[in-house]
């Protein structure tokens, strides 16, 4: 029998295109694709060099987070969402906790707010950083990605300094946060962000006038507002296309009212629109953390509530009835009330929303992950259409997705 | 902390959407600043046409759709699972969530890719994870797990390790 090389496409896209006699070809894209940030596959059926549909395939990186934090329990899931979207796991730590706070009812103490905030913009700035750094180099220009990790090395610094972990922090608990920050962290972060602007208009300098840039930029992937709208896109991606909402501002969480900051907007829905509104949210994140450090009060950093957050340490040795607590805790977890909350917040890729429906135990009944990547992907096909190959490249990178966060 | 939704939200609602509301929702409930309005699958896609197109309410940009399996706690003749629909509007930033009741071995109900073109990998995930069949998709395959995988993960009679797991899927293999 002779040697067939098969490859595994999509069986709707080779019928129909047996039905209809085209000379269409069909290729294979990824999962083992440098360009596709990790495990993301498409199927392009092209006409020459040209697009004419992309089927997406994804769930190679599914893990089941949904299903696991059903036996997990609110406090142990924590961990998991560091591996959502690996290149935020500040933001995603946040999220889940506050959709979890706001089942049980219950508000955290002003210090651990601002640390919050002031995290959630350095994981902001970490993830667009990467961003810029790969989605230029996909597109072919390589010294970016030097000057942006060089700073994204900086952020890691600090997160070390915070919690321990540069990667997966696991910082934020249910009822504040786990430590309270060293003292040097001020400075660090204000050292970090009065040099960071600079280091902005260098990215600039690079390619916002760059000829190559706009041109592999500039029509490509373009997206209206009301199709943005239509299938649901959040974040930059949709402020790209000049639709103004910003959860930031629309829907406020912790202390983001109490803050001034601008939102900018993109107006013909392209990767060069979108690649402005991603460089200049990290300036206005840089405003953000420069008045959150000034406005950081002292305090505690979780709720004084021991069924929620663990006691002192100091108060164990004398009191039994904060061993207690302690045990429960850390055997049972906190528990939440029957109910079900959304908590959606603007994480760097868009809305991140955790749907929690309780039952009275430490255990969700259900808790489902709103994830901006698998959305903000769903739109991929209908960009790519009418572009080259090279430009899919592009528009993969100007959705700015990561597949731990699309395939949960 | 908590943001809201909409002040008073039965008369709004009540005028706006007039005897649709009437018709079409069964109970509503405000719970954390949040307003979720339990309706009849059967008139799902006439609410959510409405929801989206009224001048006053523009709810526009359907921000989440899952399901709900409530297996383990629901009382007799209560339906198995609620699909969940979480809407936005970017006019005037509120949210508002809709639950309808499925029931039965193969739950059914009407898609809303019609209404909103986002709908279609929530519910094709809804499908993959709950075995919740829309009428009306246009193209409703398995998107997380293998084409050929058996079962239904989030279902809540799927166990998550062990053993089990195995013997779960012989079975649903046997069964076909």
């Amino acid at each position: 029998m002779p040697f067939k090389l098969e490859f595994q496409t999509d069986s709707r896209i080779t019928e129909t295109l047996k039905e209809r006699h085209t000379d269409h070809m069909v290729l294979n894209m990824g999962p083992q694709h440098p360009s596709t940030h990790g495990v993301l596959r498409l199927v392009l059926e092209l006409d020459g060099e040209e697009i004419v549909n992309v089927i997406p395939d994804i769930g190679y990186l599914h893990r089941g987070m949904e299903k696991l934090a059903e036996v997990k329990g609110y406090h142990r899931f924590i961990p998991f969402t560091d591996r959502l979207d690996y290149l935020a796991p500040m933001s995603n730590n946040t999220g889940v906790v506050l959709a979890v706070e706001k089942l049980i009812g219950v508000e955290v103490p002003p210090r651990a707010q601002y640390l919050r905030v002031i995290l959630c913009e350095l994981a902001r700035i970490s993830s667009h950083l990467l961003w810029l750094g790969t989605s230029a180099l996909d597109i072919g220009a390589m010294s970016v990605f030097m000057y942006t990790f060089r700073e994204r090395e900086t952020i890691y610094d600090i997160f070390e300094e915070v919690c321990g972990a540069r990667f997966t922090v696991s910082y934020m608990r249910v009822g504040g946060v786990s430590v309270d920050v060293p003292p040097h962290f001020a400075a660090m972060t204000r050292a970090f962000i009065d040099d960071f602007g600079k280091k902005i208009d260098e990215y600039e300098a690079l390619l916002t006038n760059n000829k190559i840039w706009r041109m592999r930029t500039e029509g490509i992937g373009v997206i209206s507002a009301e199709r943005a709208i239509e299938y649901g896109m959040t974040g930059p991606c949709l402020r790209g296309s000049g639709v103004d909402v910003d959860l930031r501002r629309d829907n406020p969480y912790l202390v983001y009212d109490e803050l001034d900051f601008d939102i900018p907007l993109g107006e013909n829905g392209d990767t060069f629109d979108r690649y402005l509104v991603r460089v200049e949210e990290m300036r206005q994140s840089r405003r953000i953390i420069r008045q959150a450090l000034e406005k950081l009060p002292d305090g505690p950093i979780k709720v004084d509530d021991n069924k929620i957050s663990f006691p002192e340490r100091a108060t164990i040795e004398h009191s039994m009835e904060a061993v207690i607590h302690h045990f429960l805790l850390a055997s049972e977890g906190v528990k939440a009330p029957p109910g079900e909350v959304y908590m959606p917040i603007e994480a760097p890729k868009g809305e991140l929303g955790f749907y929690v429906v309780g039952d009275g135990t430490a255990y969700p009944k259900r808790l489902r992950i709103r994830s901006p990547s698998f959305v903000n992907l769903s739109a991929l096909p209908e960009m790519c259409r009418g572009h080259m190959i090279a430009d899919v490249v592009a528009i993969i990178g100007t959705i700015d997705l990561v597949l731990g966060d699309c395939d949960r | 902390m908590s943001f809201s939704i909409v002040s008073d939200p039965v008369t709004i609602f009540q005028e706006k959407l007039g005897s649709l509301f009437t018709d079409a929702v069964m109970q509503f409930q405000e719970y954390r600043g949040e307003l979720t309005l339990t309706v009849r699958p059967e008139r799902i896609i006439e609410l959510c046409q409405a929801l989206r197109e009224h001048p006053d309410l523009r709810f526009d940009l359907l921000s989440d759709l899952t399901a709900v399996d409530h297996l383990q706690d629901r009382k007799a003749g209560d339906p198995r699972y609620h699909v969940v629909y979480h809407l936005f509007s970017t006019h005037t930033k509120k949210r508002i969530r809709l639950k309808a009741p499925v029931d039965g071995e193969t739950p059914e109900i009407d898609s809303v890719t019609p209404v909103w073109r986002g709908a279609d990998w929530h519910e094709r995930e809804c499908y993959d994870m709950f075995g919740i069949v829309f009428r009306g998709h246009p193209d409703l395959r398995r998107i997380l797990m293998p084409e050929d995988w058996v079962g239904y993960p989030l279902r809540k009679d799927y166990p998550v390790t062990g053993e089990e797991t195995y013997d779960y899927i012989n079975k649903q293999l046997a069964d076909e």
